[in-house]
């Protein structure tokens, strides 16, 4: 481990991934840093991606990093109904169900490859910070203390980050806008293969979902994410969990648990600051109706290390310099994805189970040429004047 | 103080990106509270998933 490099990235989940090999690709020298003892795991994700997004990343997809392809998908009410969205109808909304232990590990590997210096269970401890610019990190590594210098520092430390805190940037996420999840990884399960579930409703899963993600054979994510205000004593997520999973998979074998938290929070009010650009999760850009984080992590990774090159190449790194990211990601598909859907999430928090069961009733025979979460609101909206009213607010979101 | 309960965390994190104070981290898996910087809030103990952290009275 040197003592100074062009770029430093704390952090070795997708964002940071993508961000060290997008800047060493730019010829930057570049460090990553990552706590724990391997990359990958343990896994904190029901490992959903939609297949036109990974494809934005890679011509090939590696066999090992699928666990299954996803071709349809149920949406459950309160009241039993469902919606069903057929391979016909998924169109643009076919997907996978990854296996990230593999996946990002390979792309750290990726990066490697591209030239990045990997550390793992090398911690960031504090930043450095001159003239309120950020210079780099103290780094606790094999015992000892260190300072790791960089023209520029990514934060990619996900969504527990204090990298930015360190650096004097709250990133605290409110209590009722964190989505506190549980999760088993469950065999021997009756579920049908390439097709993901998801409920809704105050009982099963108040102000969030649960769902159920095949991973093969009998064998699936089984999860869910409520609301941090909806979280007390005997009513955890692990709680809801253990219920539905008694009345549904009795005889069903959990072959780990895992526990977490998505941010359904709008991002921090700016992304950048000298010297420093923060990405993916801990910029809080997971997606806040369906806690979707990897693309977002992915996509704003490989533009930091684009934008951090350019910059370097300039030898400004200054926030002025760096808002190029900001503005860039903001204005992006995703950026506006990510406004659009946090107006949408507010008022659907709010809906009451006869609420849910009336609109999920309105859609239930409904065929749509082509499906996309976007196109399934649209309609939501459309067959629901009166009680998504709300919504015409965000009618500018539909045209 | 803030008692983690330590053979039911399994160090997700969730709990420090709500802790209005940053008074937790997880250090080499291990989650820990930094009480003098804690201001007793309780937002992390409603947060956490698997119920792993506990308001206790003592100081
Ligand atoms: C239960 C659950 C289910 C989810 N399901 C999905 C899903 O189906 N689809 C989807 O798209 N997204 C899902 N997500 C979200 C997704 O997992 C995240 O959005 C994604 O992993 C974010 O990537 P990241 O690189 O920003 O952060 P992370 O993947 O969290 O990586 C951050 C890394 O930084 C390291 N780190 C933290 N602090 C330090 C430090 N001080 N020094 C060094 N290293 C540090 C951490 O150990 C970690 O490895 C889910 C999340 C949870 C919790
Ligand atoms: S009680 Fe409040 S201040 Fe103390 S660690 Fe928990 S969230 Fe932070
Ligand atoms: S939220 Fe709970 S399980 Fe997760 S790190 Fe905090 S105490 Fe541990």
């Amino acid at each position: 481990m040197k003592s100074e490099y062009d770029v430093l990235i704390v952090g070795g989940g997708p964002g940071g991934a993508l961000a060290a090999k997008a800047a060493s690709e730019n010829g930057l020298s570049v460090c990553i840093i990552e706590k724990r003892p391997a990359i990958g795991a343990p896994v904190r994700c029901a490992e959903g991606i939609g297949e036109d997004l990974i494809s934005e990343f890679f011509d090939e997809l590696d066999p090992k990093w699928i666990s299954t392809k996803i071709e349809g998908a149920k949406l459950i009410s309160p009241d039993n109904s469902c919606f069903y969205l057929s391979p016909e109808m998924a169109g643009n909304e076919v997907g996978y169900v990854l296996d990230r232990k593999f996946f990002d590990r390979d792309l750290i590997w990726q990066a490697v490859e591209a030239g990045a210096e990997c550390y793992v269970k090398a911690r960031a401890v504090d930043a450095i910070v001159e003239n309120g610019a950020i210079k780099g990190a103290i780094v606790e590594y094999a015992g000892e203390t260190r300072e790791i210098r960089a023209s520029i520092t990514i934060a990619a430390d996900g969504v527990e980050s204090k990298f930015s805190r360190y650096c004097g940037i709250d990133t605290t996420v409110p209590l009722r806008e964190l989505e506190t999840c549980a999760q088993y990884l469950m065999t021997d399960i009756d579920i049908e293969e390439g097709i993901t579930v998801f409920y809704v409703g105050r009982e099963v899963a108040p102000e969030g979902y649960l769902w159920i993600f095949p991973k093969g054979k009998r064998t699936a994510n089984v999860g869910i994410g409520i609301s941090g205000t909806q979280s007390k004593n005997g009513h955890r997520a692990k709680d809801y969990l253990d219920k539905y999973i008694k009345e549904h998979f009795p005889e069903g074998k959990t072959i780990e648990l895992i526990a977490g938290g998505v941010s359904a929070c709008e991002p921090l009010e700016c992304t950048v600051a000298d010297g420093l650009i923060i990405v993916g999760d801990a910029a809080r850009v997971s997606d806040p109706i369906t806690g979707g984080g990897i693309y977002n992590a992915m996509y704003t990774g490989r533009l930091a290390g684009q934008i951090a090159s350019k910059c370097i190449k300039s030898g400004d790194f200054s926030k002025d310099k760096l808002m190029e990211y900001d503005k860039t990601w903001r204005s992006s598909k995703m950026g506006k994805a990510l406004e659009r859907n946090y107006q949408i999430k507010e008022v659907f928090v709010k809906l009451n189970d006869k609420q849910l069961n009336s609109i999920l009733n309105s859609v239930s025979n409904l065929v749509m040429k082509e499906f996309s979460t976007l196109t399934l609101i649209r309609e939501i909206v459309k067959l629901n004047p009166k009680l998504l009213k709300e919504l015409t607010s965000l009618k500018k979101y539909f045209e | 103080m803030i008692k983690v309960r330590r053979e039911v965390c399994c160090y997700c994190g969730a709990c420090i990106s709500v802790c209005p104070e940053g008074a937790l981290e997880l250090i080499d898996a291990y989650l820990s509270v930094e009480n003098e910087t804690c201001k007793m809030c309780n937002i992390c103990v409603r947060v956490c998933p698997l119920g792993a952290l506990e308001a206790s009275d003592e100081e």
